[in-house]
Parts: C-alpha cells; sequence; structure tokens
C-alpha cells in the first residue's frame, strides 16, 4: 500500500518520537529515519510520547507471528527473535519510517504507532519474511 | 583427502540432498570422497583426483580455491566455533596438491556485521596467506548498507568488480543489496549495465567465471533462494563459450548445467543448511558433531588449459 507524500510527511513526524527500546539499550529514531548510537543510559528525550498500551509480534521458524496484527494508536509493538539466525524488523516504506538493527537470538525491538495507518514491514536479512501492523484509532 | 572416485553424474538423491528435482546434478561427497567434475560441451563428467593431479603438472594449469560463509560471530547449535573449522577449511587449502592462485570468499564472511567479526576472518584468512577476493552475503551489510564490508574488503566502492588470470575472466557481483520486500536475492540496473560492459570487452572463447552470494537461478522460491534480476544477467553471458557461476548462501553443493553454463553453489564452513523443502525453514540443520564435518567443506577449482573446461572438486572438511 503506498503511502502518499503528505501522508508520509506527517508520519515521519511522528516517527520522530518513536522511542526503540531492547532489553539493554535505548534507541531514537531521528525524523529521517535513521537511529543515533545507541545510548547506555535510560535517558531519552523529553519528546518522546508514552504508550498507551503495548502488544507483541514473535519471530520464529523464519515468520512474523501475528503476520497481521491490529493495535490502537499509541501502541507499543515489540519484536521478539526467537530464531538461531538474525533477523530484521524494516517498514516497506522508502525512505524507512523504522528499521531494526540486526537483532540476534533473543533480541527484541519496539516501535510506538501514533498514527492510524496500514504499516508494511520485511526482513531485509531474509525478504520472505512479511508482516504487517494496522493501527485503528483509539 | 580422499582420492577414490564417485560414479559419473547424476548422483542419485540421497538423505541430506534429497529433492531429486530434474536439472539438478549432485555431488556425492559428503560420504567423504573427494570428486572431480570435468564440463565437457556441456556434459559433465567425473574425473579421478588423480587424474586432476596429473593434468595440473602442466606448467600452463592454475587452480584457485572458493571458500564461503564462514559465518564468523555465530555461536549456536551445530557448530559454537566456526573459528575452528574455518581454520580447518584453510588448512585443508595448504594441504591441496597444487597450491591455489588465489581464493575466493562467497559471503557471509561474517555473521551479524560486527567488526570484530570482520576482524577475526581478516585474521585468519591473512596467516593462511592467500589473496583473496570477496563479495559480501547478507549477513555483511547489515550495518550501513555494507560500507563496513565494502571498505575492508572489496575493491570498488561499489562492491563489484572483474580480474584476469591465465586468461579466465573473473567478476565479482553484489546480489544481497537493495532487497525488497518478499523478495529476493537483486543485483540493479547499475550493476547489470556494469556487468554489459565489461562482457562487451571480452572475446566470446574467454572462460568467464562470474562469483556472488546468492544462487544465480532459483534453487527454491519459498526459501527465497534465487536471484531476481539473474536472468538479464545470464542473458549477458549467453554468447560466451564458458561459464562458471559459483556461489554461497545456502550452505550446501548443488549443481546445475544449462548450456554452457554450469551453475554451482559451496558447502559453508560453519554449519549447514537443509535442502530445499525438507525443513520448516532454512535455519541450521543441527548435525550432531560427528556428522558435522561432513557436511562442511572448501571447493577447488581447476583450469587445466584455457581451451578445457574448468574441474571443480568440492571436499568436506571430513575427507
Ligand atoms: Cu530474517
Amino acid at each position: 500500500m503506498p503511502i502518499d507524500k503528505a501522508y508520509r510527511a506527517r508520519t515521519s513526524a511522528i516517527v520522530a518520537c518513536l522511542l526503540l527500546l531492547t532489553p539493554h539499550l535505548a534507541y531514537a529514531v531521528m525524523p529521517d529515519g535513521m537511529e543515533m548510537p545507541p545510548s547506555v543510559t535510560r535517558n531519552v528525550p523529553a519528546n518522546v510520547p508514552v504508550a498507551t498500551s503495548s502488544d507483541q509480534v514473535e519471530i520464529g521458524n523464519f515468520s512474523f507471528s501475528p503476520m497481521a496484527l491490529t493495535v490502537a494508536a499509541g501502541t507499543k509493538v515489540t519484536w521478539t527473535n526467537h530464531d538461531d539466525i538474525p533477523h530484521t524488523v524494516v517498514s516497506d516504506d522508502d525512505p524507512h519510517l523504522f528499521k531494526s538493527p540486526p537483532l540476534d537470538t533473543d533480541d527484541a525491538y519496539s516501535v510506538i504507532f501514533q498514527k492510524p495507518g496500514t504499516y508494511r514491514y520485511f526482513c531485509s536479512v531474509h525478504p520472505k519474511m512479511v508482516g504487517t501492523i494496522i493501527v485503528k484509532a483509539p | 583427502m580422499s582420492k577414490s572416485i564417485t560414479s559419473d553424474v547424476p548422483q542419485a538423491a540421497d538423505e541430506q540432498h534429497g529433492t531429486n528435482r530434474r536439472g539438478f546434478l549432485k555431488c556425492g561427497v559428503w560420504a567423504g570422497t573427494g570428486v572431480a567434475w570435468i564440463m565437457s560441451g556441456g556434459i559433465p563428467r567425473s574425473m579421478s583426483l588423480d587424474l586432476v593431479d596429473t593434468a595440473l603438472a602442466d606448467a600452463a594449469s592454475f587452480s584457485f580455491v572458493q571458500i564461503s560463509d564462514s559465518h564468523i560471530g555465530f555461536n549456536k547449535a551445530p557448530n559454537p566455533d566456526p573459528v575452528a573449522t574455518f581454520r580447518q577449511g584453510l588448512q585443508r587449502i595448504k594441504s591441496l596438491p597444487t597450491q591455489p592462485a588465489f581464493m575466493i570468499h562467497t559471503g557471509d564472511v561474517s555473521h551479524l556485521s560486527k567488526p570484530d567479526e570482520f576482524d577475526t576472518a581478516e585474521q585468519i584468512i591473512g596467516e593462511s596467506g592467500f589473496e583473496t577476493h570477496y563479495v559480501p552475503g547478507e549477513h555483511d551489510i547489515l550495518i550501513d548498507d555494507g560500507k563496513p564490508f565494502f571498505e575492508r574488503f572489496s575493491k570498488s566502492a561499489d562492491g563489484w568488480y572483474s580480474f584476469d588470470q591465465n586468461g579466465v575472466h573473473f567478476i565479482a557481483l553484489v546480489n544481497v543489496l537493495g532487497f525488497k520486500s518478499g523478495g529476493f536475492g537483486h543485483l540493479g540496473e547499475e550493476q547489470l549495465a556494469w556487468l554489459q560492459r565489461d562482457l562487451m570487452a571480452q572475446s566470446a572463447s574467454t572462460p568467464i567465471v562470474v562469483f556472488t552470494h546468492i544462487p544465480l537461478w532459483m534453487v527454491y522460491d519459498k526459501w527465497g533462494w534465487g536471484t531476481d534480476d539473474a536472468a538479464q544477467a545470464m542473458s549477458y553471458l549467453k554468447p560466451f563459450g564458458s561459464v562458471t557461476v559459483l556461489n554461497g548462501h545456502i550452505h550446501q553443493v548443488i549443481q546445475k548445467i544449462e548450456g554452457t553454463v554450469s551453475f554451482h553453489t559451496a558447502y559453508s564452513t560453519a554449519y549447514p543448511q537443509p535442502a530445499p523443502g525438507t525443513a520448516p525453514n532454512p535455519g541450521p540443520m543441527k548435525v550432531d558433531a560427528g556428522r558435522l564435518k561432513s557436511l562442511l567443506g572448501i571447493r577447488d577449482v581447476n583450469s587445466l588449459s584455457t581451451t578445457q573446461p574448468l574441474a571443480i572438486i568440492d571436499t568436506p572438511l571430513s575427507a
């Protein structure tokens, strides 16, 4: 599903506020989708929104489960890799709205989805692995 | 190395390489024997390693070695120590009767594109003393679109390049960048245009060796074991009388002949992967330690002379 430019611009502004958490590190996503260097502290920018709820996508058997997840806007979605091979979580959009670092076994990655819409993503290591997050107005 | 020879091609399917689909030729090397394929007019014939050794006494000949999928940084079943098996692969090359002119590494040098993984691989290969030509695997470009890999291992900023050795033209291609959601390996327009220009400068009688990470034919669609724009690359290679395509990525030996083109995927030195469709997913095969080294290996490629086809010998670490 192509996202038109105006929509993407609005979404990018929201993505600027995404908080990405792994068990050990905090990342912040810049408006252009580039990650800031990992910070070893838990100090996160003041403008980062607080998720109103959370949900999970499990990565296993070279697939995302559930393949399509529907959440309310404001939900923090966390992907956890249970495979013994690294995977990534990368949005289909160009430029990518979100792009995880390589997730080794037991690594996790989170995105807070503020804006309703359909977000398709894939694993950039195994592009046959695809998934969708559907964000509904709360 | 065992010098016994297996029967003429194609081998019957066995338990590991058991797809037995048409057009797949298989080397019977996991049993611990060395086997050489001689390509002659598109008809593969096996040849004893003794004969290869004799032919290689000819001063005009040379050989090179393919290593692949070293996955330095992997640390799980069935191989907690891919550094050790990588070293064993290189020792096996040292013990070859004819020392190779150089090595090619067909990608997945590292497991997670980490600097210390690249350091370790570079150090081990450096110790071997062999000049080595690289292409990246998808595990090598996880950081910064592969910039750290290309800066360290590639001979051009793009990552693709060509060179000549004893009348054979070698072409290194990159097909692990620009993956599309749901897609396959990918070469891209810019690289294809470069390939077309590079080949226009070659005569049709020049033997061509193409090496890249992901197979250039559709080995298995469901697992993404193919390259979406490979057909265009192959169309540029059609006029040539001898084309050998060497890949890694699938951690097992599968071979196919199409006209004047022979395709060969290689062993990994780290862990085996299942034959197409024989497991729920293409993850590492959890074989026991005793069997592991029969499923890892290296490839020795001998050019007896520029007028004869290449002889390709896949040797497992257990041999
Ligand atoms: Cu993956």
